[in-house]
């Protein structure tokens, strides 16, 4: 082999995307001017710089009635994780921007206490000094004891990359939605029970005061009331509307609108839940007897107590914590919730964006796409299908969804983001530096003035100076991106924007929020849902205004700010429009810029928020996705090694906070060990820092492990292309070898090229030592067999012999492979021993996007009616022959075998098409009659 | 072959070294069965398959289930418990004209010495039989009569509501091997080596009811009736353990014609030595028949002859056709004939004419490699046989089928659906045409895309 030992050596994985801040330094003389932060644990590729916590966190705050902001609890709950940073001070801040928890108890014009069925409020909110950006859901608890009966939370989810903030919102907001609305459920339940005991302790009360005051009555007959007796009568008076306006509250909680729990799948117990609070209210009627005989029964029995009728004050009592607020179950599962955001979120943007453009354009070629991808959600394919119902042009769709739908360019902007990281943050420069300055800047940072670098300091510099730390920025939120995609359409409008303007604009608005809080947009909760967009939209501007003051302003410059890595791509991409060579500035005015891009006849109207539905969607099926993978390798014990599956956690939140991070189980062990699936499950676990979305079964680090060894072993042996070609081809590959681990090893490498018979599992099986049966073929693809040295062997090798013209037969031990001849041009492609590759996860997404071209291939032979079916009823048989023959040859470019590779994926194509969902489907064994060859090293 | 796998040493039983086996090797561009399907359902020896119509068959075994499959698509359609023992005979049972149910029905016998008829359509039990003194080993149906006989240790007529009409006496302890029907109301019995012909009395005005009478009795084979089959309106065929093929007028029930030579000494061979030296009766045992207008295929222990009828003479022969004994023949309509043996592999044959008498499946080389022995023996014996009787057909292997890892114990061919074997390692295989079927694909992948209507066509 070709210098194999020093490529394996050079190329020898090493831990990089595991580890990722503690890179081993580079000898003096190497080295280059370090980045500024490099000190602090940052990496250049995450944009932490300046923050003081190592990753992303969701912060859970609240703002007490008694003590004011306070954080709750964050996930992970791993003090490491937040470091430094300053809970309680983002409490503050985070807390300080909800105006939507203006909760009245007594509104004015109402005789009882209304309970305000209060949305959810989601901003996001950027606090430059802290280097933290945030999206923040508001929502609001309900207890009886706490003023206004309202207790308002938040969670946040915090990370140092604004950009993930701003491009993920919808996903962010469509998690915690889930989160909120897990809360809240079990919130009302709770509170529900609450008020009927507070009912049961009022109803006592009257009783009891009724009875005194008949007693004082009959005791003083004199017709005339002692101040006493008033005392009394007041006291049941009060008692008698206090049971009245608890009632009341009970009567609105129940009659909370239950057509709000869409995401209700969350909340398994709502229904029942909701259903037995009138049983137990039936135990009210007889109080005394009650508390006698339920005292040594049933545990939930209550038993009423005399209460004062006025109401306690705040302080005078301890409030009741989340946990209690909300019923346990459901806590657990809101925090099994939010650590599947924290899970999903984690790690940087790009990889969240690959791999969502990766998801979406699998979803696009779902025919094809079970063959050789394992992260594909059987049910992605109905949402798909939903979604394309009523077919809509691809630029209809606000700007944010372009992730999902027109990836390509897509591409550009993730890669161009980290450059306009830079750009984002000189906003803020600008009120300082005016106009002159900030065009310096501008102009020198495209040279090799290091931007970052500077900015950063200037950046920190001005807060000292200006605004003293008290700078919050709310960068947008839901709304304010459906407003920017208004912006954006009026932008496009021939005449592009002039920097000039903007910049004024952001400096007056700038200015007017003099306490430097801005909070440029914000909405409800319901926002997604199509119906009233335009009319909550200027309630957004509204509340703005009662903030910023200035909210067109604020808007423009949420439009000039938040896609500035659009303009950005665009630039990189094509840079031909003059106005964007002018400067960087402009650039990132070309926000707008982007218009034509996808956006050509952008339509504002309700669409906008119709297709913002389906990441909702997608994200839960992925979820129901991870649950399946865990319950059906139970015994894999992977189970607690991830979010994914809720059921483990259910029992017990303390251990769902504490081994978050704890379980770091061996990925080869579990590859190795158990099959396909649960190496899957194991890997799609809590490790990588970086890791993608654990969308799929297959994990990054999987994927990286296959790529490696397969690339090993491609070098290793210069039979590897027969090999893949057999694998390619539907012939069985069976790997011989003595040594378990070394055959598994292989086999797990080689399984990238197995093409699967459907979604479920690769038709792999890693060991087998017992002699092998004409069923085994059908079944799998690529075997790992015991070479036994016992005479007991002999049993397995004559199966083996006797089989031989339905297999491939690679033996390790002696470094042969016997299989058919292989001559087209497709497999030195796909695997080239003298490969630049080096590193297995790059290998991987190279034969990822090989076998995807070939899936297109297989798509296009089998899809292609002409080629199959006679064009006129009265042609001959043959020539559909030769027809297919000459397509292949011809129009796919395929040589040789590579043709069986392409029938072969074909054939998978239709048998999975065809296939009815109900049948379980055999698959059937194909082979062919040719000789076979003996290769040696 | 496969020597470099068991890294030199002890060869395994290797086909090509240890008889002179006709091997064809990996490479069969005739053979259409690219395709195959392996059937799982059974727990023990896969017997018997017997077609439904044109895409269902049963299959019975030694596990006492039958069940019912689709031959298209190798879906289990049915699975019928009832038999608590092994089945040892099933044959189907069509319906009536006249009734108004026209599900398929089956008999099945089995060791338990019931019978069953079934609902192939419902897979109900629709009646069950189990006044038997013994096991009954073969079941015929006499259509034109409408009843259906059961031959065990006696025989018994049967109607189609499963009463018993008549019955014989106890005729031996062996029992029925075969029983079919022949005309004037005749059916022949093969009870161990002999074969007795029962005429069925039908109930006239005169007589009440239904009687049997034995007619003859026919003494012409020297060892037990293996296989018993009715060859066309002129003739039936009997084969024997020790390799007897009697052809017998279907009418007199007269021999018209012999063949003892595949063991027997006769007159036209000069090989008869050797024969008789190197053969044991077993090797020569006639398990199976079967015929087209012109010839009769027989499976002569682990061989295969074709026996012309006209000619009345063997025409084509292939004395080593399997490793192990041939258990049953068919005869496709392209000139093709398949056989399954013990050794679990199914063969395709074809018979060819001849142009010179030197088809030879062994190279001369081999007598002196090997010099005498029982294998040389069985190499030179078909060489010999054909110079000397100018046998003026060959049949040429084509193909074969490896699946089975132990004995294929019967097939079954499908004209548009390919062949089924059944195995004592109780699988059941569907072999099918790769092509053909990557077509039937194709054909049901546009029929649902246009269901979806997703089908573009360009104009």
């Amino acid at each position: 082999m070709i210098s194999a030992p020093d490529v394996v050596a050079f190329t020898k994985e090493d831990e990089y995307e595991e580890e990722p801040y503690n890179e081993p330094a580079l000898p003096e003389e190497y080295s280059v001017p370090l980045f500024p932060f490099a000190s602090q644990g940052a990496s250049p590729w995450s944009k932490l710089s300046g923050a003081k916590f190592s990753r992303d966190f969701i912060l859970i705050s609240e703002f007490s009635e008694q003590v004011g902001p306070q954080p709750l609890l964050t996930i992970p709950n791993d003090t490491k994780v937040f470091g430094t940073f300053d809970l309680n001070y983002f409490s503050l801040r985070i807390m300080s921007v909800d105006y939507q928890a203006s909760f009245v108890g007594h509104p004015p014009g109402s005789a009882y206490p209304k309970l305000n069925f209060v949305e959810d409020s989601k901003v996001v909110l950027g606090d430059s000094k802290e280097g933290a950006f945030a999206y923040v859901h508001h929502l609001t608890l309900y207890d009886l004891e706490a003023r206004g009966f309202v207790r308002p939370f938040c969670m946040a989810y915090i990370s140092a990359d604004q950009h993930k903030i701003m491009q993920q919102f919808q996903e962010l907001s469509a998690e915690f939605s889930k989160a909120s609305e897990c809360l809240k459920t079990g919130n009302r339940k709770a509170f529900a029970g609450e008020l009927e005991k507070k009912l049961k302790d009022l109803d006592y009360t009257r009783t009891v005061l009724h009875t005194e005051t008949e007693i004082q009555k009959k005791a003083n007959d004199k017709g005339f009331y002692s101040s006493q007796a008033i005392e009394k009568a007041n006291e049941l008076a009060s008692v008698e509307k206090s049971i009245i306006e608890h009632q009341d509250l009970l009567r609105q909680i129940r009659s909370y609108p239950h057509r709000k729990l869409r995401g209700s799948d969350l909340c398994p117990g709502e229904t029942e839940h909701t259903q037995d609070p009138p049983s137990q209210a039936a135990t009210t009627s007889d109080p005394e007897e009650s508390a006698d005989t339920d005292h040594y029964t049933c545990r939930p029995a209550y038993t009423p107590k005399l209460i004062k009728a006025k109401s306690t004050k705040c302080f005078d009592k301890k409030l009741k914590t989340l946990e209690e607020l909300c019923d346990t179950e459901y806590f657990t599962q809101t925090l099994a919730q939010l650590s599947h955001i924290e899970h999903v979120f984690r790690g940087d943007l790009c990889y969240l964006l690959t791999s969502q453009i990766d998801r979406a354009l699998l979803k696009q070629q779902h025919i094809t796409n079970f063959l050789f991808e394992d992260l594909v959600e059987v049910d992605d394919r109905r949402v798909e299908k939903q979604e394309s119902a009523p077919p809509r042009p691809s630029h209809d769709r606000p700007p944010s969804r372009s992730v999902e739908e027109c990836p390509v360019p897509q591409v550009l902007i993730s890669v161009g983001s980290y450059k306009s990281s830079v750009e984002s943050v000189l906003i803020k420069m600008e009120q300082d530096l005016g106009e002159e300055g900030f065009r310096e800047v501008e102009v020198t940072e495209p040279s090799s003035f290091d931007p970052q670098e500077n900015l950063a300091y200037l950046d920190t510099d001005m807060k000292g100076s200006i605004s003293s730390g008290e700078s919050i920025e709310v960068l947008g939120t839901e709304k304010s991106t459906s407003v920017l995609s208004t912006s954006d359409s009026q932008a496009s409008l021939p005449v592009p924007s002039s920097p000039q303007v903007v910049r004024s604009k952001a400096v007056s608005h700038r200015t007017i929020s003099g306490d430097s809080i801005e909070v440029l947009s914000t909405c409800p909760s319901e926002a997604f849902v199509p119906d009233d967009f335009k009319a909550s939209y200027p309630s957004a501007i509204n509340e703005e205004e009662s903030y910023a003051g200035d909210s067109g302003g604020a808007i423009h410059f949420q439009a000039g700010l938040s896609p500035p890595e659009l303009g950005e791509a665009k630039e990189g991409g094509s840079g031909v429009t003059p106005s964007q060579t002018d400067s960087c500035c402009i650039g990132r005015e070309g926000g707008t810029l982007r218009v034509p891009l996808s956006t050509p006849g952008h339509t504002l109207s309700d669409e906008d928020g119709v297709v913002s539905v389906p990441p909702q969607h997608y994200r839960q099926k992925d979820q129901e996705f991870h649950v399946d993978v865990s319950v059906e390798n139970a015994n894999a014990s992977s189970r607690d090694s991830g979010s994914e599956g809720f059921p483990a956690y259910e029992l017990d939140p303390s251990h769902l906070l504490a081994s978050r991070d704890g379980s770091k189980t061996s990925l080869d062990d579990h590859s190795d060990a158990t099959s396909y699936g649960s190496s899957v499950t194991s890997a799609s676990s809590d490790r990588t820092p970086s890791s993608v979305p654990p969308t799929g079964p297959s994990s990054e680090r999987h994927k990286k492990r296959a790529g490696q060894n397969a690339l090993k072993f491609i070098r290793q042996y210069p039979f590897a292309h027969p090999a893949i070609y057999s694998l390619l081809s539907g012939r069985t590959l069976v790997i011989l070898g003595e040594e378990e681990a070394v055959v598994r090893k292989l086999v797990s490498a080689l399984s990238i090229f197995v093409p699967n018979y459907s979604l479920h599992a690769k038709p792999v099986k890693h060991w087998v030592s017992s002699p092998l049966h004409i069923t085994d073929f059908q079944k799998w693809k690529l075997i790992g067999l015991q070479r036994v040295a016992s005479p007991a062997s002999a049993g397995t090798l004559h199966a083996l012999s006797r089989y031989s013209r339905y297999t491939s037969i690679l033996d390790l031990d002696r470094k042969t492979l016997r299989c058919p001849l292989y001559r087209g041009t497709l497999v030195p492609r796909l695997a080239d021993h003298r490969t630049h590759i080096k590193r297995g996860s790059t290998y991987s997404l190279h034969v990822q996007s090989v076998l995807t071209q070939l899936c297109a291939k297989a798509f296009l032979y089998a899809f292609c009616r002409h080629l199959h079916l006679p064009a006129r009823g009265t042609e001959a048989e043959g020539l559909a022959t030769s027809r297919q023959a000459s397509f292949l040859q011809l129009n796919l470019g395929l040589v040789n075998e590579d043709v069986k590779v392409v029938q072969y994926l074909a054939e998978l194509l239709k048998l999975h098409y065809t296939r009815e969902p109900s049948a379980a489907g055999q698959p059937v064994l194909r082979f062919d009659y040719v000789p076979s060859f003996l290769y040696k090293i | 072959m496969l020597r470099w796998l068991i890294g030199g040493g002890r060869e395994p039983q290797g086909l090509a070294e240890k008889s002179p086996l006709q091997t064809i090797g990996e490479e069969q561009t005739q053979n259409p069965y690219t395709e195959l399907l392996v059937l799982k359902a059974h727990h023990d020896i896969v017997r018997f398959l017997v077609q439904l119509d044109d895409y269902r068959f049963a299959s019975a075994g030694d596990d006492g289930i039958v069940v019912v499959w689709n031959a298209q698509t190798g879906e289990k359609l049915l699975e019928l418990n009832g038999h608590t023992q092994k089945i040892t005979a099933i044959i189907t049972f069509p319906s009536l004209e006249a009734c108004e149910e026209k599900n398929q029905l089956i008999l099945t016998a089995s060791a338990d010495r019931t019978v069953i008829v079934w609902d192939c359509d419902t897979g109900r039990q629709v009646q069950k039989v189990s006044c038997f003194q013994s096991t009954v080993k073969c079941l015929a149906l006499l259509q034109r009569l409408d009843v259906w006989l059961s031959g065990g240790n006696d025989l018994c007529v049967w109607n189609r509501k499963l009463d018993l009409l008549c019955k014989t006496s106890h005729l031996s302890d062996t029992g029925i091997s075969a029983l079919i029907e022949i005309p004037k109301n005749c059916v022949v019995a093969a009870v161990g080596k002999e074969l007795i012909i029962f005429r069925l009395v039908a109930p006239t005005e005169g007589s009440l009811g239904w009687d049997i009478l034995q007619v003859k009795r026919l003494l012409d084979h020297q060892d037990n009736i293996l296989s018993l089959v009715n060859v066309n309106d002129l003739s039936f065929v009997t084969g024997s353990h020790v390799g007897e093929l009697i052809i017998w007028d279907i009418l007199d029930w007269t021999v018209q014609a012999c063949e003892r030579n595949f063991w027997d000494p006769s007159p036209q061979l000069d090989t008869q030595q050797e024969i008789k030296l190197c053969q044991k009766p077993n090797d020569v045992s006639i398990h199976h028949f079967t015929w087209d207008e012109e010839n009769v295929f027989v499976a002569v222990g682990r061989g295969l002859y074709v026996y012309n009828l006209q000619m009345k003479r063997v025409i084509a022969c292939q004395k080593t056709a399997h490793d192990s004994n041939v258990l049953h023949v068919a005869k496709l309509p392209n000139r093709q004939l398949i056989s399954c043996s013990e050794d679990g592999s199914v063969r395709i044959w074809e018979l060819r004419e001849k142009q010179q008498l030197a088809a030879e499946p062994v190279p001369t080389g081999f007598f002196n490699m090997w010099g005498f022995g029982r294998v040389n023996k069985q190499a030179s014996h078909p060489v010999k046989k054909q110079q000397e009787n100018g046998t003026s057909c060959s049949l040429e292997l084509i193909g074969d089928l490896i699946g089975h890892s132990s004995s294929v114990e019967m097939f079954l061919y499908f004209e548009d659906h390919g062949l089924v074997t059944c195995s004592a390692d109780h699988l059941i295989i569907l072999w099918k045409n790769g092509e053909r079927e990557s077509g039937l694909r194709s054909l049901k992948l546009f029929q649902k895309l246009e269901e979806n209507g997703d089908l573009y066509l360009a104009v």
